[in-house]
């Protein structure tokens, strides 16, 4: 349709502006890791480049001591046990739930799948003043507990993203089942859970990132540093009355990063696919 | 409906038992909080005395002595109307470039995305803060090209902090661009040659095919961008604390201030019943607005 060299040309520019922006996309994660690896003093002391002037793993030890006596190990350790407790929840709640509503038939089940929609629609932060007194009231402040317990109890956005796959297998295979002597729950472990699994992956690696950026929840519910999550701490360590050690700083922002971009560069396949067809917001 | 008839007749104990969890967990961490949110909004509550009946006290302050409840209403739509907009034109744009059959295209797609997964954590809103801070790395890159790095810091004048807020938003453009990019392959490439042979341009074939085509996508990122946009909250707090000069006082984070700095739950409360309006409202225009603008290809 177009002569070969207007093509060329048009590809070179189409190259070009996406080299562009997948450099102002990159710059501020290589800035960051460049200057972790700066000396303190050197970070904002031409403070664009990328190529520390020499390569300083101090800060990462410096940094690593955290503050008021605890280490970021203890961080570290409080984010992963909330966010596998908040990922192993959803996954058992919600594909039992989902599986509830796409294949049983059962009284008033229209009303109940309303409510999911209806929570689905509304954001969760509207009721957070709310939640917050009852979990007061019955002491789970300062606790773990108003982070992880939740997820136990089904996610509208998943419940709904499951339920969706389900609808997609053919009935045949539980009537099979049904007639092999599967009870519900058989047909459910046996037949339903292997097949959802794509699914299942897709929910895990979303629910993981939402568990593991989670700073509001973090920040009202955990008020001491042993209980701290990295977004929490990091939050702290950058206090600006406090005079910071940025290149520290920028050290355990980089590391806190990196179990994120770990999953995406493993999943990136599934990731891709459940934004496609869910419409996921990553 | 065949199938229920097939099956004849309710199991209801089993499938009560299935969705257990969610009628416990709805109940518990939706519903009765809903219904309090509404009864604490009339009430002055500390959440160390007992809450104290007011009426409609805390939306008559809202609406007649608290200035900075305006303010943050007029910075979190300012920040919606722009940044989502913005966001999604560009995601738009790029999801194009993406579209049109390039080498690479998943090494770029990859590079585009990565900001979207991790622009939520408190460590990039850290970073970001000090990229564009007095002597961050963008004052370093202006005196680069300029030969003077500027002397302000674009955080703290109030005149471009909320921008530079606006700006990481629009970084973050990659989930909506992956879902773009899915809707722009399901459009068929017969439709396109076929308006190529009718002598159509490349501006009239983005006007007539892709755009109304992609409509439906469109309406789903806006719903859920606009309601998204309206939760901002870890930027305004980490980046500029809700300043300078109350120019990035979100709502949520002025929320976040009456409810746990002021301990002022009542009146956090009443704020969240009115977010929860505004959100309400949009989310109803939209859908309104769509039957106008949003084309459905009739399966068939």
């Amino acid at each position: 349709m177009m002569p070969n060299t207007q093509k060329n040309a048009s590809r070179l520019t189409v190259h070009l502006v996406c080299l562009l922006i997948g450099i102002v996309s990159l710059y501020p994660l290589v800035w960051m890791v460049a200057s972790s690896l700066k000396e303190s003093s050197q970070v904002f002391v031409s403070a664009h480049s990328l190529i520390p002037t020499s390569w300083d793993f101090g800060s990462y030890i410096s940094g690593w001591r955290g503050f008021a006596g605890i280490t970021f190990g203890t961080f570290f350790k409080n984010t992963v046990i909330i966010v596998c407790s908040v990922v192993a929840g959803t996954l058992v709640s919600c594909s039992l739930i989902a599986y509830g509503f796409a294949r049983i038939p059962f009284r008033l089940k229209g009303f109940w799948f309303a409510t999911v929609m209806l929570t689905l629609l509304l954001p969760g932060q509207i009721v957070q003043i709310p939640q917050y007194i009852i979990f007061y009231k019955i002491g789970w402040v300062n606790t773990f507990l108003p982070l992880i317990v939740p997820a136990f109890f089904g996610s509208a956005f998943f419940i709904f993203l499951l339920l969706q796959f389900i609808r997609t297998i053919p009935y045949e295979l539980d009537e099979a089942a049904k007639i092999d002597g599967c009870s519900r729950f058989g047909i459910f472990y046996r037949v339903i859970l292997p097949l959802i699994k794509p699914a299942l992956v897709t929910a895990a690696i979303f629910e993981f990132y939402w568990a593991w950026d989670n700073f509001f929840g973090a920040l009202i519910y955990l008020g001491r540093p042993q209980l701290y999550t990295l977004s929490v701490a990091l939050r702290l360590f950058a206090d600006p009355s406090s005079g910071t050690d940025w290149s520290a700083m920028f050290a355990m922002a980089t590391l806190s990063l990196i179990p994120p971009i770990l999953v995406f560069f493993i999943f990136q396949r599934y990731i891709v696919e459940g934004i496609s067809t869910t419409g996921l917001k990553g | 409906m065949t199938q229920k008839a097939v099956r004849a007749g309710y199991e209801n104990g089993t499938g009560y038992l299935f969705i257990l969890p969610w009628i416990i967990g709805f109940t518990a961490f939706t519903l009765i909080p809903f219904v309090a949110l509404f009864y604490f909004a009339f009430t002055d509550y500390d959440l160390l005395s007992s809450p104290g009946w007011v009426g409609l006290d805390n939306f008559i302050r809202m609406f007649t002595v608290d200035e900075k409840f305006l303010t943050s209403l007029k910075v979190t739509f300012f920040y919606v109307l722009t940044a989502i907009p913005l966001r999604l034109i560009f995601a738009l744009f790029i999801a194009m470039l993406l579209n049109m059959k390039i080498r690479f295209v998943g090494l770029y797609r990859t590079a585009f995305y990565i900001p979207s997964i991790i622009g939520g954590s408190v460590a990039v809103a850290v970073m970001w803060g000090q990229l564009f801070g007095l002597n961050g790395a963008v004052n370093g890159i202006i005196g680069l090209f300029t030969g003077t790095s500027p002397n302000t810091s674009w955080i703290a004048n109030p005149d471009t902090a909320l921008w530079t807020l606006i700006l990481m938003a629009v970084w973050q453009f990659g989930s909506p661009m992956i879902i773009f990019l899915a809707g722009l392959k399901n459009i068929p490439d017969s439709y396109y040659e076929a308006a190529v042979v009718d002598g159509a341009n490349g501006f009239h074939r983005f006007v007539k095919i892709t755009l109304p085509l992609l409509t439906p996508v469109i309406l789903f990122n806006l719903v859920m961008q606009i309601i998204g946009g309206f939760m901002t909250f870890t930027q305004g707090l980490i980046i500029t604390s809700g300043g300078p000069l109350d120019r990035t006082l979100f709502y949520q984070l002025y929320v976040y201030r009456q409810g746990f700095e002021f301990l002022d739950m009542g009146y956090a409360a009443a704020l969240s019943c009115f977010l929860l309006l505004i959100v309400a409202v949009l989310t109803a225009l939209v859908f309104k607005s769509s039957s106008a603008w949003v084309h459905y290809e009739s399966k068939g």
